[in-house]
């Protein structure tokens, strides 16, 4: 599929801490009538509908809006849903399923809301939860530093770079919920501990906020105003959900999906220009970097101590300042990194625009 | 024994509270005669855990449970400051982590008797029982 579909247009709504009185239906459909417009594709154009699932099923959400796709899907991939619905649009687009498809995803959260729902009987509540585990996502990811840190050596003072480069990154985003609030390193390593070896500027902050783009064909893109941003490869692995049960708790499923979408490109990690990884917690975005092959594995450590990864740098990662400096919407949140290599490739990050906008990898 | 424990129980209905029950049964009756039995395929001959009703290896559904030695190794921990549940709180700062057992398959317990920023990656442990109810008894590991 490599190259026959291609990003259009994009709208990305401010991530906020909530969005008081707006539904997760109304934050997709406004992201995806402002997507739409700046594509400059006509809603009666769009027949696909690539969703989340999770939270909602497809026929809603197009019901919602007035959508009648001729191919829907949810893709339940948790908080790599946005990389995973992109690369499933441009499947559907290349199979001939449909030709001008739309992903959104959102969370609509209110103040006060707890993190997730209560869980279903079962390994986790039968196996976990009597031992007490830390509040959110934590867990897994405390287990997989301290695992880290055993291996190779990596420390806390090196992996706090990655939010300290994200939040300069964040400092002039009108889209984040840390603009203009610079941190150091030391900001970092003051921060209270959620669960060692997590501190919390090393956690994302649960936020609202919605996203939409448009995907179309090779061909059709060629008529649209936007630069289009060609889909190369794409690769979509799993891995236990409960890192306890993977045999490496150091190593994450990109170790499969990265060869998978950079094979497909016919690109190696070398060639790649910038990067936009998942980033819930500092460690999984290190792990991420190191599986996908752009830094050795086991030296993420002295990478990010020596390398400047701001949109300025010699290597920029997570140029909009990630979810670690704008705010986490829910399974959302991976969405942003779709979406800024849309406008990195597009050439419309203005201030933190990139030089080397051709080939960017994307980790969801 | 108390009868004042607050915090989660493995199934809160009690060991037929759900249909999981019956089927991790051996488990937690073990964990009562303070004993530690981990399913193991008779096929493949691998100890797995958590319980399942067929081997994750083979998907073999010839299973046994097996006694094991108790021992084993930190093979990942965190320290919990901030607990998913707040009946958690006042036992915060603790240890939550991976135990990989001697056998081959790994737990999620607590590790105790220990200072928590003392533990450690590898550091061997052995299990500890733990009586929280006159029903149920929780695995827990402490240095070996």
């Amino acid at each position: 599929m490599r190259g026959a579909a291609a990003i259009v247009g994009f709208a990305e709504m401010p991530t906020r801490r909530t969005y008081e009185g707006r539904t997760a239906l109304g934050l997709m459909a406004e992201a995806s009538r402002d997507a739409m417009a700046d594509a400059g594709v006509r809603k009666e154009e769009i027949d696909g509908l690539v969703v989340e699932g999770g939270s909602f099923y497809p026929a809603p959400i197009g019901e919602y809006m007035g959508l009648n796709p001729n191919f829907v899907t949810g893709v339940s991939t948790m908080g790599a849903s946005g990389a995973t619905a992109t690369s499933v649009a441009a499947m559907a687009i290349y199979s001939g399923l449909a030709t001008t498809v739309l992903v959104t995803l959102s969370e609509a959260r209110q103040a006060g809301s707890p993190w997730g729902s209560p869980p279903t009987p079962g390994l986790r509540t039968e196996f976990e939860d009597p031992y007490g585990p830390a509040v959110a996502a934590n867990t897994g990811y405390g287990l997989m530093y301290s695992r880290h840190m055993h291996e190779y050596g990596t420390t806390q003072e090196q992996l706090a770079n990655i939010a300290v480069n994200q939040r300069f990154n964040a400092l002039e985003n009108e889209n984040a919920v840390f603009r203009g609030q610079p941190i150091e390193i030391d900001d970092v390593l003051n921060s209270r501990y959620i669960n060692y070896p997590i501190r919390l500027l090393e956690s994302v902050m649960p936020c609202a906020g919605g996203s939409a783009i448009i995907l179309t064909s090779a061909e059709r893109a060629k008529s649209l105003k936007n630069n289009p941003v060609y889909i190369l490869g794409a690769g979509i692995a799993c891995d236990p959900l409960s890192g306890w049960q993977r045999e490496r708790l150091t190593r994450s499923v990109v170790t499969r999906s990265a060869p998978i979408a950079l094979g497909m490109a016919g690109y190696g990690p070398s060639d790649i220009q910038f990067a936009q990884f998942y980033d819930c917690y500092t460690i999984l975005h290190a792990v991420c970097l190191e599986d996908a092959g752009l830094v050795p594995k086991g030296d993420i450590g002295p990478f990010f101590a020596s390398t400047d990864t701001t949109y300025k740098g010699e290597f920029p990662i997570n140029t909009d300042g990630g979810q670690l400096s704008c705010g986490q919407p829910g399974d959302a949140g991976g969405f942003r990194h779709v979406i800024e290599a849309t406008r990195q490739i597009m050439g419309r990050a203005g201030v933190r625009q990139v030089e080397r906008n051709d080939l960017c990898l994307v980790n969801g | 024994m108390t009868t004042e424990y607050t915090k989660p129980l493995p199934i809160p209905g009690g060991l037929h509270g759900t249909t999981l029950g019956d089927f991790t049964k051996p488990f937690w009756e073990a964990t009562k005669r303070h004993e530690l039995v981990i399913q193991r395929c008779r096929q493949c001959d691998k100890f797995f855990f958590y319980p399942r009703e067929l081997c994750p290896t083979c998907l073999s559904d010839n299973l046994e449970w097996a006694p094991v030695s108790g021992r084993g190794r930190v093979h990942a921990f965190t320290i919990v400051y901030q607990p998913n549940d707040p009946r958690f709180n006042e036992e915060a700062p603790y240890v939550y982590a991976v135990i990989q057992l001697d056998e081959g398959a790994r737990m999620i317990s607590n590790v105790i008797d220990i200072e928590p920023h003392d533990v450690e990656v590898d550091m061997p442990v052995v299990a500890v029982y733990e009586d929280i109810t006159p029903e149920w008894t929780l695995v827990k590991f402490k240095p070996a």
